[in-house]
């Protein structure tokens, strides 16, 4: 009985991980594949990788890429910490579900709504479409993740921490940079880690608000690919999976790292008696 | 025979000298949370270098009243003085009061050190100063080893001496206690009650705890308030609360008692007569606090360990005498505390002191024993 489980268990992650990450596997293990032809196995190779590097198109649009993603997700860090701070600290004003139903709807929106909303906004106020626009759709569209992510933070923050560095006579702006920001960090940077991967592989939002000279890695890769996949497109995919990968992981393992830390902490309190 | 009582010990007691004037002053306190009033219409004088004690179960507003005083709330109606200075606007970090939090509130991102040092850091002390006062407040509270430590690699008690140094390092005018010790073991709790006492004697600073524990309210404090739904109950010392309780709350709150109703017959000079119907016996007592009229209901109150209880009839025409027959025995190691059911059922409670080691006691259960008391061991309470 318990066999026959375990038989099956392991049969539904084998699935599902495979429905997950075989299309992922195959465009990686082309990536590294000598012959010109996508679907043909021709031996191994990192040509594609080496011509990548001289294409400067590519070399140009993952340049913007990382500067939109830089730029975005510090702004977005900054307006999404604002956010839950005011979403976690002031729980008395009125209207206060709505705004913080407010803040997460963009999260289930549609990005073509989003950024069909935002290019309106744009055109509407005369605001150049490029780098910039990029960097706003951007901002407002990672704000919200990185609200959650603060807010799951300060949610277990003691509060007395920070009338204690009142008691002591710190103004509320210093005990914020002083007490609630180191200890609320680990979320943040968890915050911006997610928002720049978020942006960085962003295409719909971007392509509805970018311009000449502001062609993102993702919008340059779907022109690419309508005039035929190339090998060289699988390269650039696979850089871009390790960057997001890398981003990803080291995000859940900074938030997960607080978590284990303040478990930690509640042992030896524990103990402690 | 004089020499050998010593020298008596001058007392301690600003709140009987009229010409001093309170240094903490609450003024008619009002504090309400929406529908919720926490504290109500409240007026209370601490004195300084007092060590005061507000005491109450949770939801009576000492928390809250504390609080007021900190500057983390403000009052709804009425105004806070301190030194004669009012303090409504005065943000939590311009009061001259600091304060130990009931979870300590150590910043853990920085060392013992570092967190003693935060307040005086903000009063911008020069740094040779500050760490002057550090390691002042770090020998205090026993902690020169760990200076280097962070908050989590302390024990319990390490913790609360950190907190404890913290709030003191500034040298407030008042410091605020919050249930300052209830994370403690017994053991370790009296020992820093006695400590905190030690502490507010060399300091000469006046002391406001908040405390739900009323042993450790009457060890450590000079005074103490009893607190119940934002008003409160009684003031006075210690001793004043134990034996003149003004009233069935606090007698019932602060110690152990034996409340007996009955209807009062006679009233003659402060000495009430109350015949109890539901024990069949007549008991006179002193009245306690308001006016006790003749046909008023009320109840004579007594706590177990001035009730003596024996085996042997008392003499015929003594007053005061209730029977009965032992019910339980709890054995404390210290006392022994009698459970004695009277004759209409209901049970009054006898502590003796054990003062011999023999294992078996002379009472036992259901022996017909019979109570009594001095005529001024028990008090009269109205309903």
């Amino acid at each position: 009985m318990n066999k026959s489980t375990s038989w099956f268990n392991i049969t539904s992650l084998v699935f599902g991980f495979a429905f997950l990450y075989v299309p992922i596997l195959i465009l990686v293990v082309y990536s590294f594949n000598a012959s010109k032809l996508v679907t043909v196995w021709g031996g191994f190779s990192t040509q594609w990788y080496v011509e990548l590097v001289h294409d400067q198109a590519i070399i140009d649009a993952a340049w913007v890429t990382i500067r939109v993603g830089i730029i975005s997700a510090s702004f977005a860090t900054v307006l999404g910490t604002m956010a839950a701070l005011v979403l976690d600290r002031y729980r008395k004003f009125h209207g206060r579900a709505l705004f913080s139903g407010m803040v997460y709807a963009p999260l289930v929106m549609p990005e073509v709504i989003t950024g069909l909303s935002l290019l309106l906004l744009f055109v509407a106020i005369g605001f150049d479409r490029g780098f910039w626009a990029v960097v706003i759709a951007h901002t407002t569209l990672t704000m919200c993740f990185v609200a959650v992510v603060v807010q799951s933070r300060l949610v277990t923050l003691d509060r007395s921490l920070e009338e204690a560095a009142l008691d002591l006579g710190c103004p509320p702006v210093k005990t914020f940079f002083l007490i609630t920001l180191p200890l609320i960090l680990p979320g943040v940077v968890a915050g911006w880690m997610l928002a720049f991967t978020l942006s960085l592989d962003d295409l719909v939002i971007a392509s509805f608000n970018t311009g000449p000279g502001a062609t993102t890695l993702p919008i340059k890769i779907y022109s690419m690919v309508r005039l035929g996949v190339t090998p060289e497109i699988n390269a650039i995919s696979t850089i871009l999976i390790s960057v997001i990968a890398v981003g990803v992981i080291a995000a859940s393992v900074l938030s997960h790292r607080s978590q284990v830390e303040k478990e930690k902490a509640e042992r030896a309190v524990f103990l402690a008696g | 025979m004089i020499e050998a009582v010593g020298p008596i010990k001058r007392k301690f007691a600003p709140w009987d000298d009229p010409t001093l004037k309170p240094f903490i002053r609450f003024e008619n306190v009002t504090k309400r949370f929406g529908d919720f009033t926490a504290v109500d219409n409240l007026t209370l004088d601490i004195y300084e270098r007092e060590f005061f004690a507000l005491l109450g179960p949770s939801g009576c507003g000492k928390t809250t009243l504390m609080r007021m005083l900190a500057g983390f709330e403000q009052p709804t109606e009425g105004r806070i003085l301190l030194d004669g200075k009012d303090l409504s606007g005065i943000p939590p970090y311009k009061r001259p009061v600091n304060m130990m939090f009931q979870s300590y509130a150590l910043f853990p991102h920085m060392t013992v050190e570092g967190n003693i040092a935060f307040g005086l850091k903000q009063e911008g002390m020069d740094t040779s100063n500050i760490s002057t006062r550090v390691a002042e407040m770090l020998e205090l509270v026993k902690l020169e080893k760990f200076a280097k430590r962070k908050p989590h690699q302390l024990s319990g008690g390490q913790r609360q001496r950190v907190a404890l140094a913290r709030s003191l390092a500034k040298r407030p005018k008042v410091l605020l206690l919050d249930e300052p010790l209830g994370a403690l073991d017994k053991k370790l709790r009296e020992e820093t009650q006695f400590e905190l006492m030690d502490i507010q004697m060399e300091l000469g600073m006046t002391f406001l705890i908040v405390t739900h524990d009323q042993e450790e309210a009457m060890t450590v404090s000079d005074r103490i308030a009893v607190m119940n739904h934002g008003v409160i109950a009684q003031i006075g010392t210690a001793s004043e609360i134990y034996e003149q309780p003004a009233s069935r709350y606090v007698a019932d709150f602060v110690g152990d008692i034996n409340l007996i109703d009955g209807t009062v017959t006679a009233v003659d000079d402060g000495n009430v007569t109350l015949h109890c119907a539901g024990v069949d016996a007549t008991i006179v007592a002193e009245a306690g606090p308001g006016e006790v009229t003749v046909g008023a209901e009320a109840g004579f109150a007594i706590r177990p360990e001035k009730v003596q209880i024996s085996l042997e009839a008392p003499p015929v025409g003594t007053p005061n005498v209730l029977s009965g027959e032992v019910w339980d025995i709890g054995y404390l190691g210290d006392i022994s505390v009698y459970r004695v059911r009277l004759a209409g059922g209901s049970i009054v409670k006898a502590t003796v002191a054990n003062l011999t080691r023999i294992v078996e006691r002379p009472i036992t259960w259901e022996d017909k024993v019979y109570l009594t008391w001095p005529a001024d061991a028990g008090v009269i309470l109205l309903k």
